[in-house]
């Protein structure tokens, strides 16, 4: 009665992703570690419109949501287009991974990742001029993320910069 | 040359799992050079758990191939392939027949073989039966009884194996839930194995069929109310699951037993598998009734759909022919097998074999809303149907999206007659679906309940859809997707009602106070100081000269809460902010019972256009434990609360306190195991260890962690007594609110059957159904205390059914 067939019974929404937060203290093996046992997620592509309601009710479907930390500009403190969704079972967060990743929030599709938890700074965005830093280079027009991409915007700081 | 020839085989196996796992396009697997006996039983599983997949070869041709690698690998791997064929019977019904072709060629090839399969089935099968694990019993007697058609057992003790099945009927003083599982399984199994059991033993069969019948007649049906989707019986009748697959079994027997809808690859191999040896299935008692033994609770068939709805195309079986039973059964197997991994499950379940012979998209859809609305409760969790349904969308958009549209409309014209439950699903379901899909909809089609009442079930269900629509977007939204005539169904604006919002209302009592509060909050006073001005409160509900005031002060929670909330209206999170900060004062002035509900009071009076955030409010003040579940009951059931009680965020407050009471017994009842599971471990030690070493510390730890289980002991006691307290309250408050209604109706000469009465008796119903399990723990005291003989019979008839649930 204990097989399991393996070969069959994948999960693949639930897997970790290749993803690895640079600025996480501590070594690639403890940061695997808490992936595997965390509750939190990382949301992104969401509009800079989106509010913490809207994320409560959609990720209030895969269950009880214990708190939600919205992403923000770290020059600006305004919503920046990430947040943290954490949950009070890892269940909980394993059928957001299956049931609402790749759905729509706001008309966007939204992607989820795990995360090794949060701490406090890290509801802040890293791109250079205080978002999120894939808005910093991006090359198309997203009037829900600020319009274009930094670089496109203000092409003159490239030139200048060495 | 035997050593040679091993080997030889070794890499001739080694080479078509290669080939198949090519083709199939599998998991990618390290290619490592040797093959060590790790290497080859899991290339083993993978083989004979892709068999069947989408191949250039022929299923056959796959088949027999795949027959002769294992029958070479017997003599290493025997046991290994036994239990592996043993998981897949139990584990992927939909590819019944498929398994057992490959068990027949086995046994044809190697009759000792396939006796011990047989016999490991049969100890499967009471494993399965012993750990309640019902459903997968089912599919293995399924096999067993397929395998009658492939030769490998012979089909008199097959036929003996169902009468001891049907035998249970006669069984005195056990569940009905019990012989129902023994019928259904019989029942379940002839689609597959009819025809050749009454080839063989029509004369046995005829006699088993006879008293199955007797007992379908005598058993009782006061489950079945409770468990439809729908009251009423147009279109489609509702029917009990026993009822309709005995429907379908007769009308099988009158056709002669053909059967021509499932796949049977043995038919290829007649010739091979009809020269095998069989054997007998040894005689199987089933294992008597325990009180631990939990049987599947009965079910309702849910149709949606008949032949008359697929307008072009292949026709939909109809509702009593077998293959509507096969298809239905297959679907809901694919569904349980892949339910975690949407996009496989999508494509599994549109890639069915023999799609083209019925209307695919039809079934897909009726399946998939069965589960969902699926009473008690849907096998998975709902939002997984949602997610699924919009990935069948992605890969048929030129099909899918027009059957799920004309469901949708079916079930909107039928609301009327639809179990409350269900719409809450349907409402749930219908708002994210849309939230996909940037809400477009034909709103005007349902233009029809723009003149109904709006306590009717179709301007309702509009309006709780709406607003569910705004919390997944925002208020004007809303007002753009609908169409102006519907603005009377659009939700309110979610804004906060502040009473000391301006000059204006300076004349109410504790105005000024409210500015002082409210000052010295955003001057960051301590807990102290705000206390303090709130002394100056005045107690309405007190004498002048009596004492401090430390009894319930309605005007000062009104003040400080009013004040506090509304500063930290803008999110959330400022709310929680708020609430945690000033955690201390929320505590000392809500300390008794009335204070509980007028806390809950005031949430209600300044965010009554924004039930969202109602509900997050009323959540963590149960966690933090400022409220209790009770006191939340008893809010929602108060006269204040009368004109939402139909509202659905009312219901959704009610159950997730219900819930989280629920969760909270659950865990300190693991701590407590956990705790004593412990012990036991150190106990065990103790008597089995080094004396010297363990003597010194056991005798602490010992004592510290019995004093550790006596505590843990207590809480649970504490916790359980509270939640059974939270469903008596609960239970109470139906009783007189129904019994008033009934009353006054039956006085005034009035049909009591009102939207109201249907609405709230059929949320009773809902506590029952989505916490049957917990409340059945409380039986006894609800049978002594509440639910009497004297209660009028409409609410008892609803204790009843629940009872009938495991009975």
């Amino acid at each position: 009665m204990s097989i399991k067939l393996n070969a069959l019974f994948s999960d693949s929404y639930v897997d970790v992703s290749q993803y690895r937060d640079q600025h996480f203290k501590g070594n690639r093996y403890e940061q695997e570690k808490l992936l595997k046992q965390s509750n939190t997620l990382y949301v992104g592509n969401l509009s800079f419109y989106t509010t913490e309601e809207q994320v409560y009710e959609l990720f209030s479907k895969s269950g009880d949501v214990k708190r939600i930390i919205i992403g923000l500009d770290k020059v600006k403190k305004t919503a920046c287009g990430f947040c943290f969704v954490e949950y009070y079972t890892r269940a909980d967060a394993e059928n957001a991974m299956r049931f609402v990743n790749g759905t729509r929030l706001d008309d966007r599709i939204i992607r989820t990742d795990w995360d090794a938890g949060f701490k406090e700074g890290r509801q802040y965005g890293r791109g250079k001029s205080g978002g999120q830093v894939r808005d910093e280079y991006r090359q198309d027009y997203d009037p829900a993320r600020g319009g274009y991409g930094k670089v496109v915007a203000r092409p003159q700081s490239i030139r200048t910069t060495t | 040359q035997p050593v040679m020839s091993k080997l030889f085989i070794s890499v001739v196996s080694w080479l078509v799992a290669f080939a198949i796992n090519h083709r199939v396009g599998g998991q990618s697997h390290k290619r490592r050079r040797t093959s060590e006996p790790i290497e080859i039983e899991d290339r083993l599983e993978s083989l004979i758990c892709r068999v069947g997949e989408k191949s250039t070869s022929s299923l056959e041709s796959n088949l027999e191939g795949l027959a002769g690698v294992l029958e070479a690998d017997l003599p290493n791997y025997k046991n290994k392939i036994l239990r592996i064929l043993c998981a897949v019977a139990r584990l992927l019904p939909e590819k019944l027949t498929v398994y057992t072709t490959l068990v027949g060629l086995l046994n044809a090839r190697n009759y000792n073989f396939g006796g011990e399969f047989v016999e490991a089935m049969i100890r499967q099968l009471k494993e399965t039966l012993k750990a309640n694990l019902y459903t997968e019993a089912l599919y293995l007697v399924r096999f067993l009884s397929d395998l009658v058609n492939c030769h490998v057992i012979a089909a008199p003790s097959m036929v003996a194996m169902f009468e001891n099945f049907v035998s249970v009927t006669q069984e005195e003083d056990v569940p009905q839930v019990r012989s129902d599982w023994f019928v259904y399984v019989v029942l379940s199994s002839l689609p597959w194995v009819g025809k050749e059991l009454y080839e063989k033993k029509d004369v046995e069969m005829d006699r088993l069929l006879n008293q199955i019948d007797g007992y379908l007649k005598r058993r009782l049906k006061t489950h079945v109310p409770m468990l439809q989707v729908w009251t009423a019986e147009k279109p489609h009748p509702q029917e009990e699951y026993l009822d309709c697959l005995w429907a379908q079994i007769q009308k099988l027997k009158k056709d002669r037993w053909q059967e021509r809808h499932i796949l049977r690859p043995y038919i290829a191999f007649d010739s091979v598998l009809c020269e095998a040896l069989q054997h007998n299935l040894p005689p199987f008692t089933p294992p008597a009734h325990t009180p631990d033994c939990q049987y599947p609770v009965p079910r309702v068939v849910f149709r949606v759909f008949d032949y008359t709805d697929a307008p072009e195309g292949p026709v939909m079986p109809g509702s009593h022919s077998v293959e509507r039973f096969v298809i239905e059964e297959n679907l809901h197997n694919i569904i349980k097998s892949h339910w975690k991994e949407r996009k496989t499950c999508a494509a599994q379940l549109l890639s069915y074999p023999g799609k083209n012979k019925i209307p695919l998209n039809y079934h897909i859809v009726e399946v998939i809303f069965g589960e969902l609305f699926q009473l008690p409760c849907p096998p998975h969790i709902d939002v997984m149907y949602t997610t699924l349904l919009i990935e069948l969308c992605k890969l048929q958009p030129g099909s899918l999206p027009q059957v799920l549209a004309q469901a949708t409309e079916m079930m909107y014209m039928r609301l009327d007659t639809m179990n409350t439950t269900c719409i809450d699903r349907l409402l749930n379901w219908f708002s994210h679906h849309l939230s996909n899909f940037q809400f477009r909809w034909s709103w005007d089609d349902w233009a029809d309940c723009l003149a109904m009442d709006a306590d009717k079930p179709k301007p309702k269900f509009v309006k709780e859809v709406l607003e569910k629509c705004m919390r997944l977007s925002y208020h004007q939204r809303i007002v753009d997707i609908v169409p102006p005539t519907f603005s009377a169904l659009i939700p309110a604006e979610p804004i906060f009602f502040y009473k000391y919002q301006d000059e204006a209302n300076s004349k109410c009592a504790g105005y000024a106070v409210a500015i002082t509060v409210g000052n010295a909050i955003k001057n960051r006073a301590s807990n102290e100081e705000i206390l303090t001005v709130l002394k100056d409160v005045p107690n309405p509900n007190q004498e002048d000269d009596d004492d401090e005031g430390e009894g319930f002060n309605p005007l000062k929670i009104e003040v400080f809460l009013q004040t506090l909330l509304h500063l930290a209206a803008k999110s959330f999170s400022h709310s929680f902010s708020a609430l945690a900060k000033f955690h201390e004062i929320l505590k000392a002035l809500t300390d008794c019972d009335e204070g509980k509900l007028h806390i809950l009071r005031v949430v209600y009076e300044v965010w009554r256009n924004h039930p969202q955030m109602i509900s997050v409010l009323v959540d963590k003040l149960i966690r933090t434990q400022i409220v209790d579940c009770a006191a939340v009951a008893n809010w929602l059931f108060s006269p204040n609360m009368a004109h939402e009680f139909t509202r659905f965020y009312v219901w959704e407050i009610l159950h997730s306190t219900i819930r989280k009471m629920n969760k909270h017994v659950q865990k300190i009842q693991k701590e407590l195991e956990e705790a004593k599971e412990k012990l036991e471990k150190q106990q065990h030690k103790k008597d089995s260890g080094d004396e010297e070493d363990m003597e010194r510390n056991s005798e602490d730890e010992d004592g510290q962690l019995e004093e550790q289980i006596e505590r843990l002991q207590e809480k649970v006691e504490s916790a359980q007594s509270e939640q059974k307290n939270l469903f008596l309250v609960i239970f109470q408050r139906f009783i007189m609110m129904l019994t008033e209604h009934l009353v006054r109706c039956e006085t005034g000469s009035v049909d009591f059957n009102t939207p109201w009465y249907k609405n709230c008796i059929e949320r009773l119903q809902q506590i029952f159904l989505m916490h049957h399990v917990t409340i059945q723990q409380y039986v006894g005291t609800l049978e002594n205390l509440l639910f009497t003989a004297e209660l009028d019979h409409h609410i008892l008839a609803v204790y009843q059914q629940f009872c009938a649930l495991q009975l």
